[in-house]
């Protein structure tokens, strides 16, 4: 059992309940149980997500499911098409792509590392980091970011959009494509369209470095609170190529713990049932994965920026792997696992990406006109990636009259699952325990969340206009007061006395 | 131009040869009327009403009626695009069109049309009808949930390629395609893909297997052009 998963007993505590309002696939929402003195007895992030497509995926053709499956998200819906596709090249028994079409595919999701990425760190985290977290929440955005730091605003922007440029080269259109199909991609890059690509990436990788920077300074100026919020160490998953590096678009599983030891240095991925498992608890619609071995209390773990920066042995370009180094050195020799760490890995991994899309575009073979490949049909497929939030598994069966009859997803919110209860808690305990509950402190929760960056509807919080709405209730579910911000980011507080 | 070969759509005269009808000579000219279950070398069947237009004061179909001198048409008015869009959210919600997962998507002449008669919303409610996929057929599936039975596939069937392979069935919204043989599957019909059947459907009903997402975007039959910039198009495909 977790500690502040379950309070001991419900009897004579208020319940606080920060539910924001879903745009996308999933709906989030966090409660605290709070005692007379504002001690916190239980913390819990509830989500709900994703059933709805593993079933109505089921009887349709495998060749729909990569475009089909995309619209599970409207940030990296990149991730969703190449992991589906990765699945059905190995229906379609396309055992090795050609040179050009694993390329071009690379590309995409480097390019999706980059824009998705770029928007968390700029657009989501940026506001806390450069105005800080008791900023006054209608300033507390990309917008405020823009009037004080408007050259930090306006290069996340372009860096975001270079990422987008790169996607809609590849996949047709800059969300939603169909550049990737079963057996290889569907579209060539013209040599136009390389040279306008290539045309800016120096001053975007000068920037990235600024970026990189930026989080360094702001680690120097603060390292007890940077190193302390929302810490809490857990076991980490990512994924390696062959010799040890940082891949994204395909590799092995490698899971270390929380000291940086491996607990499984690498396996195929192709084997995940083997080695995870996914538990069901009665209060969160999302599952809890892990591994399987260590037993659901020892066995969870956190991917993503963080994780796969440090399951990774180097990451395979000059100037991100320097940055990684800089950022390993505050761990003095042990993992770094503090929330805020989220934010330096994700830059780091921008201009990593930029630095892989640079080598990509001087590769001759993204020209090349050679697309498709097809093998000896099979009746079963997975295909795992890196998506921009950690590692995504999507797994199929399908029939020989070519229709789906089963499908499984892990996203990378939901292995992230524990780790954000846990970061929850964390925070709760830092912060909120024992103090009167105010907008501020409350941001510190979900800026717990954000670090994880999970497909909530997080991105419209980048306006500062996430409708968000925190009751006060007392053990009989009685609302006590309300704390409400509305739509323009203004914040209301009343109090509800019945008498 | 001879005047006794000519009548009028919105004040341009347009040409017409004997035996065209109102829609096959305002095509030809270059001029666009909505259509949906028109296919050129096919019988007109007035199944699907979008080339509705005024002539003469009376509501007709432009697909079914013979060209005639001096006959006055009303076709770009905002009236008969209300009607038109009115007929398109119509199919959109009796149907299941889900675009964004659709491979046909960018080639669907039912798409083409609610884009380019600006149809924002499907407006009534969906009828999340329960229709059939049928995979039995080695080369060629169907989804019925696309089907806005036009009909142009049992006229292609018979018509051209002598097999009856198809049949509408049902009347009014009840309405629906179903296959001539004893099981009711395709796999167990002669149908082949090579048929002009399999090239007519103007949506993603009948498509050949495992091709999928092929063509990328940006090379779609509509995408740098609306439908209604395509007359030539339209007119010189055949069925
Ligand atoms: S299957 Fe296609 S061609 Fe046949 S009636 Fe339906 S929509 Fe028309
Ligand atoms: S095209 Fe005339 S009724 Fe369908």
């Amino acid at each position: 059992m977790f500690e502040l998963e379950n309070a001991k007993t419900t009897q004579g505590l208020r319940r606080i309940a920060i539910d924001p309002v879903s745009r996308v696939e999933g709906h989030g929402k966090v409660t605290l149980l709070l005692d007379e003195q504002n001690k916190i007895h239980q913390a819990r992030l509830h989500i709900v997500e994703f059933r709805g497509f593993e079933i109505f995926i089921k009887g349709r053709p495998y060749w729909e499911v990569p475009v089909t499956v995309q619209r599970l998200c409207g940030i990296c819906p990149v991730s969703h098409q190449l992991a589906a596709c990765k699945a059905m090249d190995a229906i379609i028994g396309a055992k090795q792509l050609t040179p050009t079409a694993e390329k071009l595919r690379r590309l995409m999701h480097y390019g999706q590392l980059v824009q998705s990425n770029a928007v968390h760190f700029y657009h989501l985290a940026s506001p806390d980091l450069l105005l800080g977290f008791d900023c006054e929440p209608t300033q507390r955005n990309i917008i405020g970011v823009a009037m004080k730091y408007p050259d930090i605003a306006k290069q996340g922007i372009l860096i975001r959009k270079y990422g987008q440029e790169v996607i809609r080269h590849t996949a047709g259109k800059r969300i939603h494509g169909t550049g990737a199909i079963p057996g290889g991609v569907n579209k060539a890059l013209t040599a136009a369209e390389r040279d306008e690509l290539k045309k800016d990436l120096p001053q975007l990788i000068e920037w990235a470095q600024g970026g990189v920077e930026l989080v360094e300074r702001y680690f120097e100026a603060n390292p007890a609170f940077f190193n302390s919020f929302g810490l809490f160490e857990s076991s980490m998953m990512g994924m390696v190529r062959e010799d040890g590096a940082l891949d994204i678009y395909h590799g092995d599983l490698r899971v270390k713990d929380a000291k940086g030891e491996p607990i499984i240095d690498r396996f195929n991925y192709e084997t995940y049932t083997q080695v995870l498992r996914e538990e069901v608890k009665p209060w969160s619609y999302m599952k809890f994965p892990y591994i399987e071995k260590l037993g659901p209390e020892k066995g969870w773990y956190k991917v993503g920026p963080l994780a796969r920066l440090q399951t990774c042995d180097f990451i395979p370009s000059p100037l991100a792997e320097a940055a990684r180094q800089k950022m390993l050195a505050i761990g003095n020799d042990q993992p770094v696992h503090s929330t805020l760490s989220y934010n330096w890995a994700r830059i780091i991994e921008v201009l990593h990406g930029l630095e892989v899309i640079q080598d990509l575009l001087d590769d001759p073979d993204v020209l090349g006109k050679d697309l498709t490949v097809k093998g000896e049909r099979q009746e079963e497929g997975i295909g795992v990636i890196e998506a921009p939030r950690g590692v995504l598994i999507h797994h199929y069966k399908v029939n020989e009259d070519d229709q789906v009859t089963m499908c499984n997803l892990i996203v990378s919110t939901t292995h992230n699952n524990q780790a954000m209860n846990t970061a929850i808690r964390s925070v709760a305990m830092q912060f909120l325990d024992g103090r009167v509950i105010s907008e501020g402190l409350l941001n510190h929760i979900e800026c717990a969340i954000r670090a994880y960056d999970p497909c909530l509807s997080c991105a419209t919080h980048a306006l500062g206009k996430m409708p968000l709405q925190v009751e006060l209730d007392d053990a009989e579910g009685q609302c006590l007061s309300l704390l409400r911000r509305d739509s323009s980011g203004r914040v209301h507080m009343s109090d509800i006395h019945d008498d | 131009m001879n005047s006794e070969n000519t009548f009028i759509i919105d004040g341009t005269p347009i040409p017409f040869e004997p035996d065209q009808t109102v829609l096959q000579a305002a095509l030809k000219a270059g001029v666009f009327i909505p259509h949906l279950c028109f296919y050129p070398g096919l019988k007109p069947n007035g199944n699907c009403k979008l080339c509705t237009v005024v002539i003469n004061g009376r509501h007709t179909s432009a697909c079914t009626t013979l060209a005639r001198s001096g006959i006055e048409v009303e076709n770009n008015t905002p009236a008969l695009h209300d009607k038109r869009r009115l007929l398109l959210q119509m199919l959109f919600v009796e149907g299941n069109h889900f675009c964004p997962g659709c491979e046909k998507s960018g080639n669907c002449q039912l798409q083409a049309l609610a884009y380019d008669l600006e149809m924002m919303t499907p407006h009534f409610n969906h009828f999340f009808q329960n229709r059939k996929v049928d995979v039995s057929h080695p080369e060629a599936f169907l989804d019925m949930n696309r089907c806005v039975a036009c009909g142009l596939c049992v006229q292609a069937s018979s018509e051209i390629d002598k097999k009856n392979v198809f049949a509408l069935s049902g009347r009014g919204i009840a309405s629906h395609v179903v296959i001539n043989t004893p099981s009711g599957k395709l796999g167990d019909s002669d149908f082949a893909l090579s048929d002009k059947a399999a090239s007519v459907c103007p949506v993603g009903a009948i498509l050949p297997k495992r091709r999928g997402f092929a063509v990328p975007i940006g090379q779609r039959l509509y995408d740098d052009l609306p439908i209604s910039s395509q007359t030539e198009f339209l007119t010189t495909r055949e069925a």
